[in-house]
């Protein structure tokens, strides 16, 4: 990823997307573990000394929850809580950490963010809840804004908000953002890139337009034809995708969508394929590749 | 407020006719306060009739009352005030036995399939309870009865002595289903029934709900708060907003021209899975917050977020009117935004 970029990344539940995303903040529940490497700059995460991590954290990375209620502690004040994102980093000293608490709250668009300051979270509504989530995640001018299902847990008309947010937020600060979501629309709203993941693994990525457009990996292809869409002209019978996700406690041979595949061939059975190109910026894992497959809409 | 003779969605004339009507239905609920006695408004003064063999779909955001509605035409709740008829009978009026009788008719669907099957009980006793209760078929009947219906919503019949958890979301969904089925009702009232699954199940969902509608000339009521997955399945929709329905017609009318501020609101802020589009769409962003149902603001509702709110919305209520051949609108300015 580079600096000003979003990134959607898109699955269903345990695809493993945000596992994907508590691993580049090394913060993968015990007893997980994590191998390969991580790049930040020059430097590998996985290699971090524990103080280095913690400074990383933060400081160059935040993370914004689902749930906004739950990542924000009842008892203080939500002023308070955004100073001490502050305070437990060194990028800002105790003073600026105070002064900058209120154009925080400005800044994610909280009407009387000087009195609100003073709120505790149960004052705010869901909405502002998760507005001022984001003010902590970006009140150290992280480079990388990490968001896993912002706006699930949000009614339509304020998800419409807060992904407005987003998108400003990322202009202004120039961050880099993850957006982790199972909801291909949002991705179209806001991303420049996608990554579609699939029992555990990336299945296909590629520019958000190419991967709207001409998907090569069935999986994507049938996940968009299975959303009703709301400005769905005829009414098409949705095509589902037969049977469930995989245990991955005993993943599948082969391609690990092959038993829910309607294109799969005899190889998909007992050989996983590579994530390849299959356009300039277009990898997908899979045998078939869609543009090989003759009106795939009839089968 | 509208006189005796107005037309109301209860009484429209562009239907046939009506298997559930809903007259004037109110439900409010007291809310434990020690100073005074404020209450919810959950639903306020609804009206609506549901044709039968289509679907009426019902939405709104989170507090609208779209649940409450759905549960006091089933008569889960009872109403505060007014009246809900099913194939004419007034359902608020009937006590004891007879309505155990018409609850066979009228089945429920609930959103989430892991709360709403018993644990202990294997799927076999959970499809057939229901045919027990009304005395329906017993024994070898029964069990006949259970993987007939199982077979029809797709699970295996063998797994008729297996419990709960050993079913995914989608599978337990289609358990819920079988289980408002296996009465041979007429009416099936679903409350968010495929919010909880994955995108992928959805559609598998949706589709046996598509099959089951027209094998057995179902009328169903769908409540969700998604507004795409509430047009692909209704032939009719109606929008909701604190307690009250502000538009209701028919799906591709309101798609194309959406009448009410609120409906414009909702359908400007759905996402669509189309970079191009997306690029193009600009979501209309309210102003504040969903008021609080126990305090809603006076005359039109709606009046406080309304982007093209004048004075007389904050004093005259605005009725639900048929503004053109069985769309209703409850505005003074519909069509304006």
């Amino acid at each position: 990823m580079d600096r000003g970029e979003v990134v959607g990344i898109v699955g269903e539940s345990g695809s493993g997307k945000t596992m994907t995303a508590l691993s580049l903040l090394r913060l993968v529940p015990e007893p997980g573990k994590v191998s390969g490497r991580i790049l930040y700059g020059e430097q590998d995460v996985l290699q971090m000394a524990d103080d280095e991590i913690r400074e990383f954290r933060g400081n160059e990375v935040a993370m914004i929850f689902q749930d906004p209620m739950t990542s924000l502690n009842p008892v203080l004040r939500v002023g308070f809580q955004i100073e001490e994102a502050m305070d437990a980093h060194n990028r800002f000293t105790k003073q600026q950490a105070r002064e900058r608490v209120v154009p925080m709250l400005q800044r994610v668009r909280i009407p009387a963010s000087k009195e609100r300051a003073k709120d505790f979270p149960h004052q705010f509504s869901g909405g502002m809840r998760q507005r001022a989530m984001i003010a902590m995640g970006v009140s150290n001018e992280p480079s990388l804004l990490i968001a896993d299902e912002p706006t699930t847990a949000l009614d339509v008309t304020v998800q419409a908000s807060i992904i407005e947010l987003l998108r400003d937020l990322s202009r202004e600060l120039r961050a880099a953002v993850i957006l982790i979501t199972h909801n291909m629309a949002l991705v179209a709203s806001l991303c420049n890139r996608v990554v579609v993941m699939y029992a555990g693994r990336i299945v296909e990525e590629g520019p958000t337009r190419a991967i709207f457009k001409n998907p090569q990996h069935p999986y994507t292809w049938s996940l968009l034809r299975s959303m009703p869409r709301v400005d769905e002209r005829s009414h098409e019978r949705l095509i589902s995708i037969k049977g469930v996700p995989p245990d991955l406690a005993k993943p599948p041979s082969g391609c690990k969508f092959h038993p829910r595949c309607r294109f799969r061939i005899d190889r998909c059975f007992h050989e996983e394929p590579a994530l390849e190109e299959v356009d300039p910026g277009q990898l997908a894992r899979c045998w078939v590749l869609m543009k090989n497959v003759r009106d795939p809409e009839a089968s | 407020m509208s006189e005796a003779t107005a037309v109301t969605p209860a009484t429209d004339p562009t239907l046939r006719s009506a298997l559930v009507r809903v007259e004037h239905a109110v439900k409010h609920f007291p809310t434990g306060s020690a100073l005074g006695r404020a209450v919810v408004h959950a639903v306020d003064d609804v009206n609506l009739a549901i044709e039968p063999g289509e679907t009426l779909g019902l939405v709104g955001e989170s507090g609208c009352g779209k649940s409450t509605l759905g549960r006091l035409i089933v008569q889960l709740y009872p109403v505060t005030s007014g009246h809900i008829f099913f194939k004419d009978q007034d359902l608020t009026k009937l006590h004891g036995e007879k309505l155990r009788r018409i609850r066979q008719q009228v089945q429920m669907i609930f959103q989430d399939p892991y709360a709403s099957l018993n644990p202990r009980m294997t799927v076999g006793d959970i499809v057939s309870e229901p045919l027990g209760n009304f005395g329906i078929a017993r024994g070898r009947k029964a069990e006949q009865k259970v993987q007939e219906v199982m077979r029809v919503v797709g699970l295996n019949p063998n797994f008729v002595n297996r419990y709960p958890h050993e079913f995914s979301g989608g599978q337990r969904q289609r358990i819920g289903i079988a289980r408002a089925l296996v009465l041979n009702p007429t009416f099936v009232v679903a409350d968010e029934p495929v919010s909880a699954l994955d995108v992928s199940i959805q559609a598998q969902i949706v589709n046996l709900m598509e099959d089951l509608q027209e094998q057995f000339n179902l009328t169903y009521l769908f409540i969700a708060h998604e507004l795409a997955v509430v047009r692909h399945i209704s032939d009719r929709v109606a929008v909701m907003y604190l307690g009250k329905i502000v538009e209701i017609g028919p799906s591709d009318a309101i798609r194309d021209r959406p009448l009410h501020p609120y409906t414009k609101v909702l359908q400007s802020s759905v996402p669509v899975p189309d970079p191009d589009l997306e690029a193009a769409r600009k979501p209309i962003l309210l102003k504040g917050e969903i008021p609080s149902p126990v305090n809603p603001p006076p005359a039109c509702r709606f009046h406080t977020r309304c982007p093209i709110a004048q004075k007389i919305c904050s004093e005259v209520e605005p009725p639900l009117e048929m503004k053109e051949s069985g769309r209703f609108v409850a505005c003074h300015f519909a069509g304006q935004l």
